[in-house]
C-alpha cells in the first residue's frame, strides 16, 4: 500500500489488504508471545494524535495501544466540549493546528466525507476512524483479519444483517469484499437498506449481492453472519426508529437453521442484537474480533508511518 | 430569419448558447455565474419552438467568450447545448459540450450530513458519472434534478 492517508475502503486494492494482514499476523503473533514487550520500538518519537467528534470506546482504545505497542505516544484531542470545537472552530483549523503537535490523525467525526477533507489539509497521514454514516476502512481490516482467520477470504458466502443505510462499518466491508470471491447477502428492513453510492459500487464491481428483509432466506447458506446494531442516534426521527428496532435479534433458536462452522461478528457495542448465550458458543468471533483491532491498527499505522518517512 | 433570431438581435462580440433544454436558460446563467452584474448585455429567449428539442432555450452573452471549462459545465443541465463564439458579428468558433470527469463549486451536496455542508472553507467537488454525479467527499449521487442542487452565488 502506496498510500498517504486511509480515508474510504474502496482504496485498497486485494493486495493492499493481504499486505496489511499479513503483518498484522506478525504483530498478532508478536503481541501473543510477549505481550507487547518481544516487539521493538518501532517508533519511539512518533506522536498520534486522537481526534474523536463522537464518542469512541474499541477504536480510539486500539488506535491507542496500537501506537504504543509500535513505541510511540498519542495526545487526545478530548471531548468535543472540553475543546476548541466548542468555540466554533472548524474542522479545517483544528487539523491544521494538530498537525504541528502530531506525526498523524486518527479521525472520528459525525459528518461523511469528513476525513478526506482533513486529508487534503494536512501532510501528516490521516486515518478515518468512521465518518457519519460514510465509511470505517480500519474497521474493514480487522472485520478482514478475523473472517480470514475463520472462515478465509476466498469462496465465502456472508450475510450482513441490521443497519445497512447508516451503517458505516457495512458501507466499508460491503467494499472492500467486492476485491474478493465473496457473495454478499444483505438483510434489513426495507427503511434501511444500503445506500444509493454502496449499491453503485457494488454494481460497477460486478460484485455477486442479493438483498432480503427475512434473514431465514438465507442463513444456512452462510460462512459468516456480520451483524449490525440499528444505530438510534443516525435516526432523524424517532418514530422511525422504532419501526425497526429490534427487528433482528440473533439467539440460540435463530442459529437453529445455521451451519455448525457459522461465524458471527458484530462491531460492537451491541445492545440487544446478539443474545448473551451465543456469547460461549463456537459462533461467537465477536470478542476475538474486538481484539484484532489492536494488531492490524499497529499494522495499519505502521504502513502509513513508513510511508510518510 | 428562424424564429429565435427574431426575438434576439445578433451580437457583436460574446457567446451564443443554442439547443439548451427549455425552462433552463436561467440555471445555465447561474451556473456560469452570470447575473448581469458584469454591466454587459445578457439576452434570454425561453421555450422557442425547436424541432430538435420541441421548445428550447437560446441565451446571447455580450463581449463574453465563454471557456471549454464552463462549456463543459453546462453538460450537467444541458448535454445539447451547442456553443458559438462570436466575433464581429460572425460565428468564428463552435465549442462542442464534453461531459467533464469532475465539477468544482457548481453544485450542493443534497446530504445534509455532508462535510460540505458543514460551514468548512472547501469547495464542492462532484465527479461526473454516466447518469448524474457523485459527491467527491461523502459519495451521495445525484441522477435526478441536479439543476436544484446548483449552489452558485
Amino acid at each position: 500500500m502506496r498510500q498517504d492517508h486511509l480515508v474510504a475502503a474502496g482504496q485498497l486494492s486485494r493486495a493492499d489488504v493481504e499486505g496489511l494482514l499479513d503483518r498484522a499476523a506478525e504483530f498478532d503473533a508478536a503481541l501473543a508471545e510477549g505481550g507487547g514487550a518481544a516487539l521493538p520500538a518501532r517508533y519511539p518519537e512518533t506522536v498520534l494524535a486522537l481526534c474523536f467528534y463522537e464518542p469512541s470506546t474499541r477504536t480510539k482504545m486500539s488506535f491507542e495501544t496500537a501506537m504504543k505497542r509500535l513505541g510511540g505516544r498519542v495526545v487526545d484531542m478530548g471531548s468535543v466540549d472540553a475543546s476548541s470545537v466548542s468555540k466554533g472552530e472548524s474542522l479545517a483549523d483544528t487539523v491544521r493546528v494538530i498537525e504541528g503537535y502530531a506525526d498523524g490523525l486518527v479521525l472520528r467525526h459525525p459528518r461523511e466525507g469528513a476525513a478526506k477533507m482533513a486529508a487534503e489539509f494536512v501532510d501528516v497521514p490521516v486515518v478515518n476512524a468512521g465518518d457519519g454514516a460514510g465509511q470505517h476502512p480500519s474497521q474493514t481490516l480487522l472485520d478482514l483479519y478475523t473472517i480470514r482467520e475463520a472462515a478465509g477470504l476466498d469462496d465465502l458466502t456472508i450475510g450482513i444483517v441490521g443497519d445497512l443505510k447508516y451503517g458505516r462499518t457495512v458501507h466499508s466491508l460491503a467494499t472492500a469484499l467486492t476485491e474478493f470471491d465473496a457473495r454478499m447477502h444483505f438483510v434489513s428492513p426495507e427503511s434501511l437498506q444500503l445506500p444509493r453510492s454502496v449499491r453503485f459500487d457494488l454494481h460497477e464491481s460486478g460484485a455477486q449481492v442479493r438483498e432480503h428483509t427475512d434473514l431465514d432466506e438465507v442463513l444456512p447458506e452462510l460462512d459468516v453472519l456480520y451483524v449490525t446494531r440499528i444505530q438510534r442516534e443516525r435516526f432523524p426521527d424517532e418514530d422511525e426508529y422504532q419501526k425497526v428496532a429490534g427487528e433482528f435479534k440473533i439467539d440460540s433458536d435463530t442459529l437453529d437453521a445455521a451451519r455448525d462452522d457459522l461465524t458471527v461478528m458484530h462491531p460492537l457495542p451491541r445492545v440487544d442484537e446478539i443474545a448473551p448465550e451465543i456469547d460461549d458458543t463456537d459462533h461467537a468471533h465477536y470478542f476475538e474480533q474486538a481484539h484484532n483491532g489492536v494488531p492490524v491498527r499497529m499494522a495499519l499505522l505502521d504502513q502509513l508511518l513508513s510511508n510518510h518517512e | 430569419m428562424s424564429d429565435h433570431e427574431l426575438r434576439i438581435s445578433k451580437i457583436r462580440d460574446g457567446t451564443v448558447l443554442d439547443h439548451l433544454p427549455g425552462g433552463s436558460a436561467l440555471h445555465v446563467l447561474a451556473m456560469l455565474g452570470i447575473d448581469g452584474s458584469e454591466g454587459t448585455g445578457v439576452s434570454v429567449a425561453m421555450n422557442v419552438p425547436s424541432g430538435r428539442l420541441g421548445g428550447k432555450d437560446v441565451v446571447k452573452i455580450e463581449e463574453r467568450e465563454l471557456s471549454q471549462a464552463e462549456v463543459d459545465v453546462l453538460s450537467l443541465i444541458a448535454p445539447r447545448a451547442t456553443v458559438n463564439i462570436v466575433r464581429e458579428y460572425d460565428v468564428t468558433e463552435k465549442k462542442r459540450v464534453e461531459r467533464p470527469e469532475s465539477v468544482r463549486g457548481v453544485l450542493a451536496c443534497p446530504n445534509s450530513s455532508c462535510i460540505t455542508n458543514a460551514g468548512e472553507p472547501v469547495e464542492t467537488r462532484f465527479d461526473v458519472l454516466d447518469d448524474g454525479v457523485r459527491c467527491g467527499y461523502c459519495e451521495e449521487i445525484i441522477r435526478e434534478g441536479i439543476a436544484d442542487h446548483l449552489d452558485v452565488a
